[in-house]
């Protein structure tokens, strides 16, 4: 590692920090779309969801930060391919600073942002009626999950940003990540879906990310469900970014 | 010439992409402190051999050495020395000028980053723009922040691609200027264009790329004599309509930076 590393970083993040407070429109179209879903299903639909809870607010709010997420990280994507396709890319390689600080200028600037809309979410879902009784431990449990969900995610989209031909499909691949938390228990419960679909909603990461934050919320015993999600968020990361810096590597010299 | 006194030694470069071979053995000198100038028609392999310099793509084969330093071995030594303005103007639209600047100077360790800044904003003649986004600058600003940006940390070799590829006429002489001098205060400068005139008018060695490998290099001077000598001929010179636009923009020039 270069001994620059550090300060390089914080002049990349710097940067990159401030392409999102100069465009607050990346931040309001991240969580305005999360909050209409959460408005959506609380006010219309939530009428006729059985999820045998009478807080249907508390109920969704998990699965609606990981959406929040999931659509946030398409804007590290948008950057990092601009960064591509301006040139700004090439001209920092071939500047004596540590290389890895281009990448992770952007990921640190996506951990934050992403920690910007998940806060505005929870505060309108405070005055939607969402009550939570957990103390500083459960809480800071779901700001690790959510910090570990987010840098998975955000590798996913440096990957996407690198390979990336274009800016729809630099910012394209993150539409399923928004999709799956719908054919998971953050709505409704999975008992409630047809087998086949079920099975997958069972199993795939979202279900027991989401359970295992309404868990710490309601202060539940998590079980072992803590655990599935945790390998989920490592295993993800740790694929997203081994792929992320082979497409890296094939970027540059 | 002497080793030491070459700031760029190209031999036998080699690079291909796929089944396409762009560079077929590449072999050119640059003395320190010279303006040398790379011809070729677009796709000839320029951009090519200026990434392979500036430690940006790796060579296939050959050896090449920028100040001294191997470019695969010991890039980041290569780095330390070299500054590259690419063919696009590489410069961050969402900051202001100066903010690029800082950001530059920064990241080359620079003491008192925004003392440097605001000398090269007056350099440039961006001072009145330096709060401004560069998403609102002109080109012919773009590219001068760009180069301004590369000068940053006193480089001892700038690659310039293409430097002056979409400018207008007062842009392009700007450019110029700034080139040269850069070359009088000692720095070597590798310029690549398709512009003939360009070359013809700053560069101190010139070379022509052409299918991989360069076919012919020297002065202006030796190019000269590659052709039959001149012949005296009257002929009733026009104005270039360079010349005419320059006459009747060029005055207010000032007022439009």
């Amino acid at each position: 590692m270069n001994a620059h590393f550090f300060s390089d970083t914080s002049v990349m993040t710097g940067r990159s920090l401030r392409h999102v407070t100069r465009s607050m429109d990346t931040i309001i179209t991240v969580t305005i779309m999360p909050i209409a879903f959460m408005l959506l299903f609380v006010f219309v639909l939530g009428g006729a969801i059985q999820a045998g809870t009478d807080n249907y607010v508390g109920y969704l709010l998990p699965g609606i930060l990981l959406i929040a997420i999931a659509s946030g990280i398409s804007y590290t994507a948008f950057r990092l391919f601009n960064d591509l396709q301006s040139g700004i890319f090439e001209r920092f390689h071939s500047m004596p600073i540590a290389r890895s600080s281009v990448l992770w200028g952007h990921v640190l600037t996506s951990l934050v942002s992403n920690a910007i809309s998940v806060v505005v979410i929870v505060l309108v879902a405070l005055l939607m009626g969402f009550r939570s009784s957990a103390g500083v431990l459960p809480w800071l449990a779901v700001a690790g999950i959510l910090v570990l969900f987010t840098l998975a995610l955000t590798w996913i989209a440096v990957l996407a940003g690198l390979s990336a031909k274009s800016t729809d499909g630099a910012v394209g691949f993150s539409y399923p990540l928004i999709f799956l938390p719908f054919v998971s228990s953050a709505f409704v419960p999975t008992a409630s879906m047809p087998g086949p679909v079920r099975a997958f909603a069972e199993n795939q990461p979202v279900t027991s990310i989401v359970n295992t934050i309404r868990a710490l919320f309601e202060q539940q015993p998590v079980g072992g469900g803590i655990w599935i999600a945790l390998a989920w968020g490592v295993g993800i990361l740790l694929i997203a970014y081994a792929l992320a810096m082979r497409a890296y590597r094939r970027k540059i010299a | 010439m002497e080793a030491q006194n070459l700031a760029i030694q190209v031999h036998g470069l080699q690079k291909s992409f796929g089944k396409l071979r762009v560079l077929k053995g590449v072999d050119f000198d640059v003395a320190r402190g010279s303006i040398f100038a790379l011809l070729g028609s677009n796709g000839a392999g320029k951009t090519t051999i200026v990434r392979i310099l500036s430690t940006l793509l790796r060579p296939d084969d050959g050896t090449t050495r920028v100040d001294g330093f191997d470019v695969l071995s010991q890039p980041a030594r290569v780095r330390e020395s070299i500054s590259l303005t690419g063919q696009f103007a590489a410069v961050d639209e969402i900051l202001t000028g100066r903010e690029n600047l800082i950001m530059i100077a920064q990241l080359r360790h620079v003491k008192s980053a925004g003392k440097v800044a605001d000398e090269l904003l007056d350099r440039f003649g961006l001072a009145d723009a330096a709060g401004r986004r560069v998403s609102a600058y002109s080109g012919g600003m773009r590219r001068r922040l760009d180069i301004a940006m590369s000068l940053i940390g006193n480089p001892r070799v700038i690659f310039l691609d293409e430097p002056t590829n979409g400018l207008d006429p007062e842009g392009r002489i700007e450019v110029w200027q700034v080139i040269q001098n850069l070359a009088d205060s000692g720095t070597t400068v590798f310029l690549t264009t398709q512009y003939l005139d360009e070359a013809e008018k700053l560069a101190d060695r010139i070379a022509i790329l052409h299918e991989g490998t360069i076919v012919v290099s020297g002065t202006l001077e030796e190019l000269r004599k590659l052709l039959p000598p001149a012949k005296v001929e009257y002929v009733e010179r026009q104005p270039t309509l360079e010349e005419i636009f320059l006459a009747i923009v060029g005055s207010d020039k000032k007022e439009q930076r």
